[in-house]
């Protein structure tokens, strides 16, 4: 099913031109209001009107993280306050957070896209949507609610936490949709086992899982532990929350960008070059059609490759790989890049590891350790020292040989590491700043 | 002719031991025998108790990681030269010894040695026709 017949199978040349339109009265907008973009234009001499084409936008500097923080709260809203009428913001692990400000219309296209994603996911009128993405400041929550009623289904606001709650109002309230990140639905099958509830037994049906980086090992995980289709979902708050793309459920492969309100770029990320259309790199997005905040050519850190081939769904609108995961949560240990994802990749492909797993990085006589948490299950557990020895040293292999780096692995009890119920902290880094 | 015993995955940390203990204390499992393999990181905790099934539960509701496994009780007669004599048999037979421990049995004064094979039948093959004293689970279990 599609949402919106028209514009989500739009011809490539009309989704181009329809972005280059949309683009150029953006940096029109922005340059007149905004004094932070009117500097970044002067800086290198563009005019907004000497963009002609799409790839002229590569002549406009990139918008950071950091611009936000240093505009913070308002600075880089495009619209007076009296034309916001919500306010969000980053979580902002450090120092102030982002904020974020949507106009009616921009709430309006917000639920359009989220309503888009939802259908694509394979929900519809008629589904209870079980909401337990964070409501508040967090996009999360708020965001999926809006498209969820757009599309005429039951949604219930749970937000995050209370899991026994949130298992029991699966049972009686018959949830068939489940939105949250993807590590918390591993953690309800978990409660449910504690409980004595069968979770195959729910009717729940499809998952929609976003907020932090996952690997395809993980879906397997999700779609066998919980019995359900597992649908990724791309967003940041910088440019809108939930549903920048999403997965469709007929391919399962690659998020669908919503084209005629973003356009996408991927770069070196150490040069800043355009990369070909295909290669891996940084995404860049320039938001074309929102008015509150819009952002031009924001750098987000997350790291993928654009999928041009057309997609079996008949959306024409093109695909970006499942993130490998966010450049800034790129671990660098002895000089080699590794993403917290690719270590999830190889203990999901050991039999008997639980996907529930911590890396403690750690400094010691200036050589930077990695310590690999590993919860050990009843199917692992053996009660000679040598199997379990083994069972280290698999592992420690594995990432040697497919990563190219030397850990330590330590086994710990079973759920002691501990869960989330938002997003999952994977990291621990206690080397020196 | 089997004993069973059950291992639990011990984390090395402050207080997991006394947390087994006190779990099965607090639900009247009385502990036969016991053993501790350690390495750095985690430890197994063998134990053979009175009411194995019950002490399996409590532990895993307790949120350890245990299984059971099936080991073999031996009598050895409390002297020099007495387990010299039992692992000549088995050795002699190619029985492998996975691990052992033993304890001595109060009332009759014999060493109890407990073993695990990788073969456990052949193993109490071996020890019956060489005249060996094979214990029953229901001996350990009600020492």
């Amino acid at each position: 099913m599609i949402w919106n017949d028209e514009f989500e199978t739009l011809p490539r040349e009309a989704i181009e031109s329809l972005q280059l339109k949309r683009l150029q009265q953006t940096l029109e907008k922005v340059y007149a209001t905004v004094p932070f973009y009117r500097q970044q234009f002067d800086k290198v001499g563009v005019m907004p009107e000497q963009i002609k084409s799409l790839d002229d936008l590569r002549r406009i500097p990139f918008t950071l993280k950091q611009d936000m923080r240093d505009n913070y709260p308002y600075g880089l809203f495009a619209t007076p306050l009296d034309q916001i009428v919500r306010i969000h913001a980053s979580s902002g692990t450090t120092g102030k957070p982002t904020v974020v400000g949507y106009t009616r219309r921009d709430i309006d296209n917000w639920t359009e896209m989220m309503a888009r994603s939802f259908t694509a996911a394979g929900a519809h009128r008629g589904d209870v949507i079980h909401n337990a993405y964070g409501y508040g400041l967090f996009t999360g929550g708020l965001g999926a609610h809006y498209g969820a009623e757009k599309i005429g289904a039951s949604v219930i606001p749970m937000s995050g936490g209370n899991s026994k709650k949130q298992l029991m109002i699966m049972q009686d309230f018959g949830s068939t949709v489940l939105t949250c990140t993807p590590s918390y639905s591993l953690y309800l099958a978990e409660i449910a086992a504690e409980e004595g509830i069968d979770i195959h037994s729910l009717k729940l049906r499809v998952g929609i899982f976003g907020a932090e980086p996952w690997s395809e090992k993980m879906r397997d995980e999700i779609q066998e532990k919980v019995g359900i289709k597992a649908i990724d979902i791309y967003g940041l708050s910088e440019i809108l929350g939930p549903g920048v793309g999403i997965e469709c459920i007929e391919a399962q492969a690659g998020l669908h960008i919503w084209e005629d309100h973003f356009i996408i770029e991927i770069i070196d990320p150490d040069t800043g070059e355009v990369l070909p259309v295909g290669e891996q790199g940084e995404l860049v997005i320039t938001t074309i059609t929102k008015e509150g905040i819009p952002m031009i050519r924001y750098r987000t850190r997350d790291i993928t490759r654009i999928i041009a081939e057309p997609c079996i769904c008949g959306r024409t609108h093109r695909r970006l790989q499942r993130m490998s995961g966010r450049s800034d949560d790129m671990l660098i240990i002895r000089g080699v890049n590794v993403f917290p994802s690719q270590i999830e990749s190889v203990l999901m492909d050991i039999e008997g590891v639980e996907p529930h797993y911590q890396l403690i990085v750690d400094r010691e006589e200036n050589l930077d350790t990695l310590e690999v948490q590993v919860e050990v299950n009843e199917k692992a557990f053996s009660d000679e020292i040598k199997v379990l020895q083994k069972l280290s040293r698999t592992i420690q292999d594995s990432i040697k040989d497919i990563l190219g780096i030397s850990c330590r692995i330590r086994l710990v009890e079973p759920k002691t590491i501990a869960r989330s119920e938002g997003k999952a902290k994977r990291v621990i880094d206690n080397r020196p700043k | 002719m089997k004993v069973t015993q059950i291992s639990i995955f011990i984390e090395n940390k402050s207080g997991r031991l006394a947390e087994v203990s006190r779990l099965l204390g607090e639900n009247g499992v009385n502990i036969r025998a016991l053993s501790l393999a350690d390495t750095s990181d985690f430890g197994i905790l063998r134990l053979i108790v009175d009411k194995t099934d019950l002490a399996k539960k409590t532990l895993k509701e307790g949120g350890f990681t245990v299984s059971k496994t099936e080991v073999v009780a031996v009598e050895v007669p409390d002297r020099p030269g007495g387990l010299a004599s039992i692992l000549k048999v088995l050795d002699e037979a190619s029985v492998n010894v996975e691990y052992m421990y033993a304890f001595v049995e109060r009332s009759a004064g014999n060493a109890v040695i407990i073993f695990r094979f990788d073969d456990v039948d052949q193993a109490i093959k071996v020890l019956q026709e060489n005249n060996i004293t094979v214990l029953p689970g229901e001996r350990i279990y009600g020492i």
